[in-house]
């Protein structure tokens, strides 16, 4: 009974395998979750890839062949990432993958593709500390958007004293860290810096906001350093707004919210508090108005951009470069080509490709206005992103060169090459 | 004169078969063999699933036999997988750590060794020092060891409170619920010291066996899956077809008669409960391996009521249902998210089954709670001729038990 | 021909404007401090605004109001400044700012919008201050006021103290009084006014009071060689090895100062033998063996002794060198009578504020219970009253949700749309819940455990319908206006709008569901239904009938829980499964089957979750672990619950 049952689904599977195995096509993975919790984040990028590659084949495709997406549903269960990149490099043997959201679900891919010499572009801002040979980050490490944002409180702002409030995972947990240990070398007096972690989707923010208000008794400014996560901010939001916690008494900048977190909620008393990103929807820029133009068009009227569609935009058409430049989809080949890849972002600016894996890119601060836009107050020049920190003992004596060190973790003290593969 | 206890349960001998065909059909197909028809990831797949399938055994034996509906399974299965992800990471961490430290031109204490393996592992988590937890996290017996003893431990104390108190029935699911739900939150704190919500990731790659591809990787825990899936179900079948069997589902059909009858069954529950997290521990630290990555939302209350889910489509109360259950839902879960499912265009429009899927899992759940509560291994009565009768109308009565309408049309 | 002519009309407009423009004096000023109002910046703008505050024109005070409204722009092609209108998305009017003509319409592109960051904007409403104190506009008036609060800057005083006299507005005027008290502490002329101005805060709750107050009384660790000098404002004598002031923090101290040399770390010894390697040896021990800290000392003080590195300091060196130098704290405020009657007003605000602490945590417990309540009580009903287990009741607090987001899509007012929708969403779930038992549970009533498994069923299958048809973004769902905002006790206690409401909404659905049980047929023929079947039946009673309408009510209860919770947190598909496992151990812990237990059950896990949370303030997931296993250890000793049913009632 088991037997027949297992053989064939087997066979069922083989089937629906070789059907769609053809060679005139070049095959590209899209690895986001579609259901569970990061589909609300991540359901948007795997249509924005559909739009890239959509866009692209009207263009010609790239070498003369069309574009294939491959959607797969990992189902914001990290080992499944694990599972379907397998599948995805294996058994479609896609030439790329276009993927991951939280860190986890991207160190659950990352054994597998080091393995299996597969391709990664990772569109979403993180916690850095990290360089693989087989990933291109394209989302901002903390120093293009963490590092800039404390800067601007502690220059623009003049604050004193910082309550970071994250969600309880390794991107909070690193970036305060390293915004931690940043504020201490900028004399900041740890005592002043009040750290919380929540869990996924809290909603009940009335003590912490409390708690918030509270740290601003001893005459300091305080300013609040947000890496909440996803659904949770529109309760925070909620409870700040109920609080009446005006911008300019304690400001809030996050890193975890866009416009697509803001259009979950009413902002008209959120107006001033802030976000940093590498890119905004109302910047200003032809190839903005265009992108957003085509997204409207596919998707919906009300639909907004943000940050990590920009960095999947960046991503897929320097790699479709890199194709084409080396001639063709060999990992190997496309990883050279990628190196000081150049492209415009939506900014107005140029990304480039470090050999770091990590792109450069403008850091951005803007406010929250009525519409549930950001005002973009203060743009950086491009900023090359930094693997790794150098705002942590262990990680400063660290660098990355893929390129001439072919090491992404190499120690400059004892010049040698810690490992060649990533932690995970 | 007694018969042998194979010739009592002749479906053992027949599973035992089945598995042992499955096992040389998938290794001759395998890529490590040579053959192509069977891709690595496929090969994974199919192990896991027999963890599952282990596991799956675990709560038939809890709830199929004894009654007792835990809501909390996967919280062993975790666990175990917890315990050897932390030999796993460690001792792989530690030979990196060592290959990287011998290029120093001062030889490393062993201390340093100790922190550069502890920065290695937890600086993705902000932090660097090891915590008390991972005491033995450096000897792979006494991990191997505490796959047994922590989820055993665990199941020992909570089951002996639950039952002590009499707690039963629906009020046992929730808290076991309560029990997996503390357990993944308390993982999710960084502070627990496995890593948070990142918890042990690389757990594919073994330590130095960085030249064996996974294809025969797969192929060995395949082959492990399937002799402790073998063994497993050998033990199950095994403690319920003797009298202890027969207690068991005394208990769960009247759990005041037998108590009356002089038995203990507070005895009696505690030890399934015992063993059946021992053998969800066993899958787990099988499992995860060829996952590559635990971290505490594997542990998260839905999963355990996945688990539930599984057995009862397969078929409570015979261990082969569960099996089968299990490896049902699961593979065709994988089927339907790998994107690989045809979607259906009705016109006006198109089922994508990355979206539909849940809905017909979730209807599938209730069609058969309602019309084939004996699940998918009902079947198997058809093709045996051991029918019972048809007990699924209304009421007659409201009370429970009362006859019902087919049952009295008789 | 005629484009010609436009052009060189639009240019000649160009070029009287832009004459006009440049003659004004305002923007000869504001051209003057160009670089600075361009690339403005905290650090750098104050000289640019102090110039137009200090010119003296009539216009200085618009212009800074506009630019600190963003709404000041400049021409790219000859970088005047104007005021900018919009005319529509992409193109604004520009207004002359001297005299307010208008220059012209011009598209966005080749305009420059000054957007000063809210540092910059700050300084900007400091500056204009001194023409808002006296504005005939309250609102000014008001915004004056809180500029200076934000910048207290000694200046204020003086001209806040004469701004009092001709202040009509009775609540400014006493706002204007308590900020000169404010200012008085830290700007005051003399010592006995600053101190009669410290007092009169006594159990003074205001964060900006403590704000002031408190860099009063801030210490620094300092150091002197031998004895203490005269001088200084010292809070306390420092002894080295005491609890609060160990040796290592006195040593660490003294290297801080260079007056010591800082301990050799392992870091630093295993530098200096990497750089004393010789022939493969180090102080005459082979590196091979410097695998151990003996080793490693060994060779560093084999190096020592041949003064290739400098030596550790000994135990005794370091206690020597503790013993010559005094550490104390010192007040960085010079006079004692000050930081002396800062630090007793203190410490009756401080008692004040622990006080009120507790009522505001005690506030949180109660809504964060009412919350629970309201989620659970619902479940009160199907499972506490019927025992079905139902794991779709999450999702009907969702479909209450999200028909609340449907209704505002509707009807625009807020105010209405909930009206609407809070009956609608009772309507909704309340057919869902009816459709749900009849198709399904009522055939499952013999066995329990399969209604957990069937309504599962049911739960993800919603779930993802929800995802299809909302998708999975969050959705807003906005309160009116009325609920926005909290009640304000003090700068410590206060509470939203909207959690009051679900307060009050919470109290409501207990009374009603009090009055149905207790004082209507339906309440009489569902306990009737409850306590013995068989018996209600024989009375004439429809069991089923009843059962039906029981699920219906309880699931619709959970639709107008599910608009409440959506209000003041998110609506997303899985809203529902957040508070399922919290909802049945309310119900659990409480006693099933009783109202008044569910009660207690959702009071319990609200102030304990508070309770771990004051004690653990960096980390609310703990509060939630600890909060379940409380749970667990609690239902060994109270299987039944709080308030357990006795009797035949009690049912099993």
């Amino acid at each position: 009974m088991k037997l027949r049952m297992t053989s064939a689904l087997v066979g069922a599977l083989a089937f629906a395998t070789s059907a769609m195995a053809a060679d005139d096509t070049i095959k590209v993975g899209v690895l986001h979750s579609l259901s569970g919790t990061m589909a609300i984040s991540e359901t948007t990028l795997k249509d924005t890839m559909l739009m890239l590659i959509e866009e692209q084949n009207a263009k010609g495709g790239i070498l003369g062949k069309q574009l294939e997406a491959v959607v797969v549903d990992p189902a914001s269960d990290w080992p499944l990432f694990a599972e379907k990149a397998r599948e995805l490099l294996t058994v479609e043997e896609v030439d790329v993958m276009f993927g991951c959201w939280t860190s986890v679900s991207r160190k659950s891919v990352l054994p597998v593709i080091e393995e299996l010499n597969g391709l990664l572009f990772y569109p979403v801002q993180y916690e850095g500390e990290e360089s693989s040979k087989n990933v291109f980050y394209t989302g901002a490490a903390p120093n293009q958007q963490a590092i800039p944002a404390t800067d601007y409180y502690l220059e623009e702002l003049g604050v004193e004293k910082f309550a970071l409030l994250g969600t309880d995972y390794v991107y909070p947990r690193t970036t305060n860290n390293i915004l931690e240990s940043y504020l201490k070398s900028k004399g900041i007096a740890e005592e002043d810096i009040f750290v919380n972690y929540t869990p996924f989707g809290h909603s009940d923010w009335s003590k912490i906001v409390a708690d918030v208000v509270a740290l601003g008794a001893d005459g300091k400014k305080v300013g609040v350093i947000s890496t909440i996560n996803g659904d949770a901010n529109i309760g925070f939001y909620k409870e700040l707004a109920a609080a009446g916690i005006s911008a300019d008494d304690i400001p809030v900048v996050a890193f975890s919210v866009g416009e697509e977190e803001l259009s979950g909620l009413d902002t008209t008393n959120l107006v001033g508090h802030l976000a940093a990103w590498n890119y905004f929807q109302s910047a200003e820029a032809e190839s903005n108005d265009a992108f957003i133009e085509a997204w409207k068009a596919k998707m919906g009227e009300d639909r907004v951009t943000n940050d990590p569609m920009e960095a999947t935009y960046i991503g897929f058409n320097m790699w479709a470069n890199a194709v084409e430049q080396a001639g063709t989809t060999d990992v190997d080949a496309v990883r050279s080509a990628m190196w000081g890849q150049e492209y415009p972002n939506l900014t107005g600016g140029t990304a480039v490709m470090g050999v770091n894996h990590h792109l450069s890119k403008p850091v951005l601060i803007g406010e929250i206005t009525e519409d549930g836009q950001f005002d973009i107050i203060s743009q950086t020049e491009e900023v090359p992103g930094d693997a790794w920190t150098d705002f942590l003992p262990e990680s400063a004596v660290l660098t990355s060169d893929w390129k001439d060190l072919d090491c992404g973790m190499y120690n400059t003290e004892t010049s040698s090459c810690v490992q060649i593969k990533s932690n995970y | 004169m007694e018969k042998s206890f194979l010739t009592r349960n002749p479906s053992v001998l027949i599973f035992i078969a089945c598995l042992a065909l499955f096992t040389i059909a998938v290794t001759v197909m395998s890529e490590a063999m040579g053959s192509e028809m069977i891709s690595t990831s496929f090969v994974k797949t199919l192990g896991k699933t027999l963890c599952l399938c282990l596991v799956a055994i675990a709560m038939d034996l809890i709830w199929g036999f004894a009654g007792i509906l835990s809501l909390g399974h996967m919280a062993f299965f975790g666990l175990g997988g917890y315990m050897i992800g932390m030999w796993l990471m460690y001792a792989r961490t530690e030979m990196i750590v060592e290959a990287s430290m011998a290029n120093a031109e001062i030889p490393p204490t062993a201390q340093e060794v100790v922190d550069a393996i502890g920065t290695q592992i937890f600086g993705v988590v902000g932090s660097s020092d090891f915590p008390v937890i991972w005491t033995f996290a450096d000897s792979l017996f006494l991990q191997l060891l505490l796959v047994v003893a922590v989820p055993g431990l665990l199941a020992l104390v909570f089951g002996w409170l639950a039952f002590r108190s009499r707690v039963t029935g629906v009020y046992l699911s929730i808290l076991t619920q309560a029990m997996t739900l503390a357990l993944a939150l308390y993982l999710f704190q960084n502070d627990s010291g496995l890593r948070g919500n990142n918890g042990l990731s690389g757990l594919q790659n073994l330590p130095g066996a960085d030249a064996i591809p996974q294809a025969d990787i797969s192929l060995w825990f395949f082959w492990a899956s399937a002799l402790a899936l073998g063994l497993g179900y050998l033990l199950a079948a095994w403690v319920v077809s003797g009298k202890f069997g027969s207690v068991i589902r005394g208990i769960r059909d009247d759990e005041a008669r037998v108590r009356f009858l002089g038995y203990s069954v507070e005895g009696y529950k505690l030890f399934v409960f015992t063993l059946t997290a021992v053998i969800a521990a066993i899958a787990g630290a099988l499992y995860y391996p060829q996952a590559g990555i635990i971290n505490p939302a594997e542990i998260a209350p839905i999963a355990s009521i996945y688990l539930a889910v599984w057995v009862a489509i397969g078929g409570r109360g015979r261990l082969y249902g569960a099996v089968i259950g299990a490896a049902f839902v699961s593979l065709l879960s994988t089927w339907f998210t790998g994107g690989q499912a045809p979607s259906i265009p009705l016109g006006f429009y198109t089922i994508n089954w990355v979206d539909w899927w849940q809905v017909l899992l979730g209807i599938s759940f209730v069609l058969v709670t309602l019309f084939a509560p004996k699940g998918i291994g009902g079947l198997v009565d058809h093709f045996t001729g051991r029918v019972s009768p048809e007990r699924y109308g209304a009421d007659l009565g409201p009370d429970s038990g009362s006859l019902q309408e087919q049952e009295a049309e008789k | 021909m005629t484009r010609l002519i436009m052009a060189a009309l639009a240019a000649l407009m160009l070029c009287v404007s832009m004459a006009a423009a440049q003659d004004s004096p305002i923007q000869a000023l504001l051209q003057e401090h160009r670089a600075l109002i361009e690339k403005s910046s905290r650090k750098t703008i104050q000289p640019a605004i102090d110039a137009l505050r200090d010119s003296g024109l009539p216009e200085a005070q618009a212009v800074l109001e506009k630019w600190q409204a963003k709404d000041l722009w400049q021409r790219d092609a000859d970088k005047l400044f104007f005021f900018g209108e919009k005319v529509d998305s992409k193109n604004y009017r520009l207004l002359d700012i001297a005299t307010g003509e208008v220059a012209g319409e011009f598209p966005k592109k080749e305009l420059n919008q000054l957007k000063p960051n809210s540092g910059v904007r700050s300084l900007i409403g400091a500056a204009l201050v001194q023409f808002q104190l006296m504005a005939k506009d309250p609102a000014k008036r008001i915004e004056a006021l809180d500029a200076i609060q934000r910048d207290p800057a000694e200046e204020h005083l003086v001209a806040l103290a004469g701004a009092i006299e001709k202040e009509t507005d009775p609540d400014i005027r006493d706002r204007k009084e308590r900020l000169v008290r404010l200012l008085t502490i830290s700007y005051g002329e003399t010592e006995e006014a600053r101190i009669a101005a410290i007092e009169s805060f006594k159990g003074d709750l205001g964060v900006d009071v403590r704000g002031a107050l408190n860099p009063l009384v801030a210490t620094s660790r300092e150091v002197a060689v031998g004895a203490l000098h005269d001088g200084g404002n010292i809070a306390t004598v420092l002894k080295p090895g005491s609890p609060e002031f160990s040796e290592a923090e006195a040593y660490d101290l003294l290297v801080s100062k260079d007056l010591v040399l800082p301990r050799i770390t392992a870091v630093d010894r295993r530098a200096a033998l990497q750089e004393n390697i010789t022939d493969a040896r180090v102080g005459g021990v082979p590196v091979a063996q410097l695998n151990s800290e003996d080793a490693r000392e060994r060779a560093y003080q084999a190096l020592a002794e041949a003064g290739l590195v400098r030596t550790a300091a000994t135990q005794a060196q370091i206690a020597e060198a503790l013993a010559a130098h005094v550490f104390f704290e010192t007040y960085s405020e010079p006079s004692a009578a000050i930081t002396e009657a800062a630090n007793d007003t203190l410490s009756s605000i401080n008692t004040q504020v622990g006080f009120n602490q507790f009522l505001d945590l005690t506030l949180d417990a109660m809504s964060l219970a009412s919350i629970y309540f309201l989620a659970a009580i619902g479940l009160a009903i199907t499972f506490g009253v019927m025992g079905v287990i139902n794991m779709a009741h999450g999702e009907f607090i969702m479909m209450g949700a999200y028909t609340g987001y449907v209704v505002q899509q509707v009807i625009p007012d807020y105010t209405v749309s909930i009206i609407v929708a809070l009956p609608l969403a009772f309507a909704v779930t309340f057919a869902a819940g009816v459709a749900m038992e009849r198709l399904v549970i009522r055939w499952l009533y013999n066995r329990p455990l399969e209604t957990l498994l069937a309504t599962f069923g049911i739960s993800i299958a919603l779930q993802q319908l929800a995802k299809n048809i909302f998708g999975t973004q969050a959705r807003p769902l906005t309160s009116p206006a009325w609920l926005d905002g909290a009640l304000v006790l003090n700068d410590v206690v206060s509470i939203s709008y909207i959690r009051i409401a679900i307060f009050v909404l919470a109290l409501i659905f207990l009374g009603v569901f009090l009055f149905i049980m207790k004082r209507t047929r339906l309440g009489l023929e569902v306990r009737a239904v409850t306590q013995n079947p068989r018996m209600a039946a024989s009375m004439g009673i429809n069991p089923d009938r009843i059962n039906m309408l029981t699920f219906g009510l309880g699931s619709g209860i959970a639709g107008i829980a599910g608009v409440a919770i959506g209000l003041y947190a998110k609506v997303t598909s899985e809203l529902g499964s957040d508070y399922i496992v919290q909802s049945f151990m309310t119900v659990v812990v409480g006693g099933v089957g009783n109202i008044w237990g569910t009660l207690l059950g959702a009071s319990m896990i609200g102030f304990l979750q508070k309770g771990i949370e004051w004690m653990n303030p960096s980390n609310t997931l703990a509060a939630q672990t600890y909060m379940i296993i409380f749970i667990i250890i609690f239902i060994q000793f109270r299987p039944r619950g709080i308030i357990a049913l006795k009797g035949r009632a009690a049912g099993d």
